[in-house]
């Protein structure tokens, strides 16, 4: 039923009542605007927070922005309602609002001390995706809801994990192994899906192992420089490391290969504290993408895409036009939620979700979703620094750059900043893999933060005795 | 013997028991010492004791947190630069949303029309002097019809919405479907459930010259554009024959099926290609005053109505003989011979770069659909092909817009102006949203030539093929040709030229289907369209 229809049969069902008709279209058209608003404000206090120690005031706005999540995702879901009249979206509005309220409830309970707002950003996030899938593939956001929720639920548990397993850093190789071993698995048993070969389907089941090596991988690299950043041992990680992303670039999953690749150079960054590692590990990195460019045909596809998209829009030039088309189209304040025509783009629901939300939710929203992805990587950053044990910072570290060149990776991509790459926007976009990784990311940076601080805790009072 | 033996052994007992004592003595004393060294010692431990302590736990504690902070630097380091990427993007992002998003929006694979035709009524289209030539009607039902008054005069440079979009309905299809009216105008139409008021897109096109040109060209075949030279603005375009956009969608398929002869929906005047016939010789005339800029003017030619070149027979038009020539009379009396012979002394790798510098074989900057003009001599060519392209047969093709390019840019002083249709956008309250500026293409001759090539013109019309454009209240500069394109001497006839001479204002480019002469059949219209323009 389109939003015409809908309108007419509200119409009908209150007799010729014209406004009704009206109050539809009102509320339709102004929710735009609404939305806008109440999302620059979050976006404001994500950074005011940043400032001022007043722990007080923080803990209000903490709420205001709770307040704030949860009036966007009203507004949305009743835009999609009064589009489509379907009572399905209601039944689902009232399941992913009962899962915001318990994460929320459940989270602060079990991590005390933590981040409220990465939370906060965390749930926004997820909920912004909840929306937007649920506007281009109703079923998805089922099945999304579903792995949000089985994961969080398991992710109540992390720090107590963390807590127990206190030598997480002794395990430096038996990551790297476990890590290439699922790599691998992919080369024996994977599937292609959009040209990358990454999958790993069972039954009805896909997952991406990528996605969750991605995890271990940090870990290794972590345990492994936090003992020490000798040449030798340096060379050694190096190499191991430089497996992990030769597997991934022969999968052809670019995007991935980039990730592994610069997270690896900011840990030895920071480890090492020296800047020629990085420098040196740049260039070579450069080197290598210039020879991929030239030995892979799937390689030169994406430049070319992206440095003439109109030349080739039959062809490979497709989707990154449609993804401008999209967002040029909407504007800054966009066509409205339902009103656009973000399904034309290919897999909008995952790698291009940025084109729909910026189409249908206007660019001015797109633009703070991504000051709102910036706050979370500051405060990530922000965590790091206040960690204690090395592997820990490391780790803290290696996971937030993960998080964020992600972030680059994909906003860029279908923006035309960078070459596309086809990578998800974490916590945003359509996938069980991509949620389910990025949300024990989360975790895990916030398990480490609670912990940290109980280690301090306890010197401090073994000192004070 | 024996008491000696015991005396010594008593005095070494005695010795060894004296030594035992001694040794003992030293023995308790060195422990003594040490004793009292302890004493001491713990003595004064126990005095610095309790600030020892404290100074190693300290530095332990300092350790942990200078091993705490290791790297921090480095940490911040990589946030800064992070943070800074960002900051690009977004700069980028704001970037392409405000200057290069309009623009990219507006292109064929973009199928968001439909849905914003749904709450923007698609704006009007109107000539320079102020004439609907193309709106939307909405009928009782809610129904929009897009309706042009002009019929049939417009339809290839206005173009259609339906059955494939064209012309500057194609090309400004997302302005006329963006509405910059008052802010508060459109948020009460939202509210009210009505439509906003697209853009409206002014363009270029002088209403009453292209009816005229319209009407001139009559039943033949043919197009027509004038542009006005100083600013490269298109005043009319017509093609001919033309189709009727209002009943476009009825009439579709016999306007598909009738392609072959009559071809109704080709933009003859941008993408019809003829060959140039002798308009092609102001090109041969500027190539050889370039090259001879101090003796093209003792050019003598001695005209006998035909020539051979090396076995290639060149002849006149009627083969009449012209008699003695100079340029100027050469090209006055439009001379095939003279020409021919102009063109076995050019450097034909200069002729080939001139051509192209007035953008043969060359992509134009224009959003209008087009084809490329063709040229193909170059040093490697023969004689014969060589005296047939100069005088403007042979291989070349070229439509009557780059025709009009290079006319415009004689009468420019030598400067090629961006051909352009569409003026500005405005919203509902008149308000300019966006101005289209006059673009230079750059210099493409010294201005001495173009000066030059303009009296040579001017001689056209007063002593030659042009001459019935003389009694006109101002000078007038051309070129008039008849360009044959079949075995049996038919001809295209073609006319290029621009009024006042003196002080050009307006450049045509005439061509007349296998209608005759140039003089015959395309001088006429332009007469009609100078009157029409300056009067």
């Amino acid at each position: 039923m389109d939003k015409k229809e809908a309108a007419q049969k509200l119409i009908d069902i209150f007799g010729d009542m014209n406004f009704i008709g009206v109050l539809h279209s009102i509320l339709v058209e102004s929710s735009k605007y609404i939305i806008i608003i109440l999302f620059a404000i979050y976006t404001w206090y994500c950074f005011s927070v940043f400032a001022g120690k007043n722990k007080e005031k923080k803990e209000l706005v903490y709420k205001k922005q709770n307040k704030i999540m949860y009036t966007i995702h009203f507004i949305c879901s009743l835009v999609l309602f009064l589009n489509s009249l379907d009572v399905g979206i209601l039944l689902l509005y009232l399941a992913q609002l009962a899962f915001l309220v318990f994460v929320n409830k459940a989270y602060i309970y079990v991590y005390q001390n933590a981040s409220k707002i990465v939370l906060n950003n965390m749930l926004m996030l997820l909920m912004i995706g909840f929306v937007m899938i649920e506007r281009l593939k109703q079923e998805y956001a089922v099945k999304q809801l579903i792995f949000a929720t089985a994961i969080c639920i398991l992710g109540l548990f992390i720090p107590l994990l963390i807590e127990k397993f206190e030598y997480f850093d002794r395990f430096g190789k038996a990551y790297a192994i476990l890590g290439i071993a699922l790599l691998a698995l992919v080369f024996v048993i994977g599937k292609s899906v959009y040209g990358a070969r990454n999958w790993i389907i069972i039954g009805s089941f896909a997952m991406q192992p990528s996605e969750f090596v991605k995890i271990i991988y940090v870990f290794f690299v972590a345990a492994m420089l936090a003992q020490s950043t000798e040449f030798a041992n340096v060379v050694k990680v190096g190499m191991i490391a430089a497996v992990h992303v030769l597997i991934l670039v022969l999968e052809k999953d670019l995007g991935a290969a980039l990730i592994f690749y610069i997270t690896f150079l900011a840990i030895l960054y920071v480890a090492s504290r020296k800047i020629a590692y990085l420098g040196l590990g740049l260039g070579a990195g450069s080197l290598a993408a210039v020879i991929a460019y030239f030995l892979f045909t799937h390689v030169q596809t994406r430049v070319i895409a992206w440095q003439d998209p109109w030349g080739t829009i039959d062809s490979a030039g497709f989707q990154i036009a449609q993804s401008l088309f999209a967002i040029g189209t909407g504007g800054w304040f966009g066509m409205g939620l339902g009103e656009g025509l973000p399904t034309k783009i290919p897999v909008a629901e995952s790698d291009f979700i940025f084109s729909a939300i910026s189409e249908e939710l206007g660019a001015f929203f797109a633009l703070c979703l991504i000051l709102v992805e910036v706050s979370c990587f500051i405060m990530f950053v922000n965590i790091a620094l206040k960690m204690k044990r090395r592997f820990y910072k490391l780790t803290a570290l290696g996971l937030a750059i993960e998080y964020i060149f992600q972030v680059f990776l994909t906003i860029g991509g279908v923006t035309k900043f960078i070459p596309s790459t086809g990578v998800t926007l974490p916590l945003v976009s359509y996938g069980g893999s991509s949620v389910i990784s990025t949300i024990i990311l989360f975790c895990i940076i916030q398990g480490m933060y609670v912990l940290n601080c109980r280690e301090e805790e306890k010197v401090e009072s073994e000192a004070g005795r | 013997m024996r008491a000696k033996q015991e005396d010594r052994k008593r005095n070494d007992r005695l010795r060894q028991k004296q030594e035992e004592k001694r040794r003992n003595d030293r023995l308790r004393q060195r422990q003594e010492n040490r004793k009292r060294n302890d004493r001491l010692r713990q003595k004064q431990q126990s005095a610095g004791n309790v600030n020892r302590r404290k100074k190693a736990e300290k530095a332990e504690e300092q350790m942990r947190q200078k091993e705490g902070r290791r790297g921090n630097s480095q940490i911040l380091i990589l946030t800064y630069s992070v943070v800074l990427i960002f900051m690009g993007m977004v700069g980028y992002f704001v970037y392409f949303m405000v200057t290069q998003s309009q623009q990219v929006i507006n292109n064929p694979y973009n199928k968001r029309q439909e849905v914003l035709a749904k709450k923007v009524q698609r704006g009007e289209i109107l000539s320079a002097d102020g004439k609907t030539l193309a709106k939307t009607v909405t009928d009782k039902d809610g129904t929009d019809t897009r309706v042009y008054p002009y019929n049939k005069i417009f339809c290839h440079v206005v173009g259609r919405t339906k059955n494939s979009m064209t012309g500057i309905e194609k090309t400004q299809c997302y302005p006329l479907l963006t509405s910059h009216s008052n802010p508060i105008k459109q948020l009460t139409n939202t509210f009210r459930g009505e439509k906003n008021k697209g853009d409206t897109v002014v363009t270029t096109l002088d209403a009453q010259l292209q009816k005229t040109a319209y009407n001139a060209l009559g039943s033949h075949k043919g197009a027509v554009v004038a542009l006005e030279p100083s600013t490269g603005k298109i005043l009319a375009m017509v093609s001919k024959p033309a189709y009727n956009p209002n009943t476009v969608e009825k009439n579709w398929e016999q306007l598909v099926k009738n392609s072959d002869e009559e071809s109704a929906l080709v933009n003859r005047a941008t993408q019809g290609l003829y060959p140039p016939g002798s308009t092609f010789k102001l090109m041969t005339a500027m190539e050889y005053m370039i090259e001879n800029p101090d003796e093209y003017q003792d050019f003598r030619y001695q005209c006998s109505g035909s020539e051979s070149f090396s076995g290639n027979v060149i002849n006149c038009y009627g083969k009449e003989r012209h008699g003695r020539l100079s340029l100027k009379s050469a090209l006055a009396k439009s001379c095939n011979g003279a020409f021919a012979k102009i063109g076995t002394q050019l450097d034909l790798t200069s002729y080939r770069k001139l051509t192209e510098k007035f953008m043969f074989n060359k992509k134009l900057d224009v959003d209008f659909e087009y084809n490329q003009s063709k040229f193909s001599l170059d040093k490697k060519s023969d004689t014969g092909e060589v005296t047939q392209t100069v005088i403007g047969q042979g291989k070349t093709m070229i439509t009557p817009l780059e025709n009009a390019l290079i006319t415009a840019t004689i009468a420019n002083d030598g400067v090629m102006m961006k051909p352009y249709v569409v003026d500005y956008l405005e919203n509902d309250d008149q308000k300019t949203v966006t101005s289209y500026e006059p673009e230079s293409q750059g210099r493409i001759v010294d201005e001495w030539v173009a000066q030059k090539m303009t009296n040579l013109m001017k001689a056209v019309v007063t002593d030659g093929t042009g001459s019935s454009l003389r009694s006109l209240p101002y000078s007038v500069a051309g070129k008039t040709g008849s360009a044959e394109f079949d075995s049996e001497g038919t001809s295209h006839a073609w006319f290029v030229g621009f009024a006042p001479a003196d002080n050009p204002k307006i450049v045509v480019s005439i061509v007349v289907e296998g209608a005759g002469t140039g003089s015959q059949y395309a001088v006429p219209i332009a007469r009609q369209m100078f009157s029409n323009y300056l009067d």
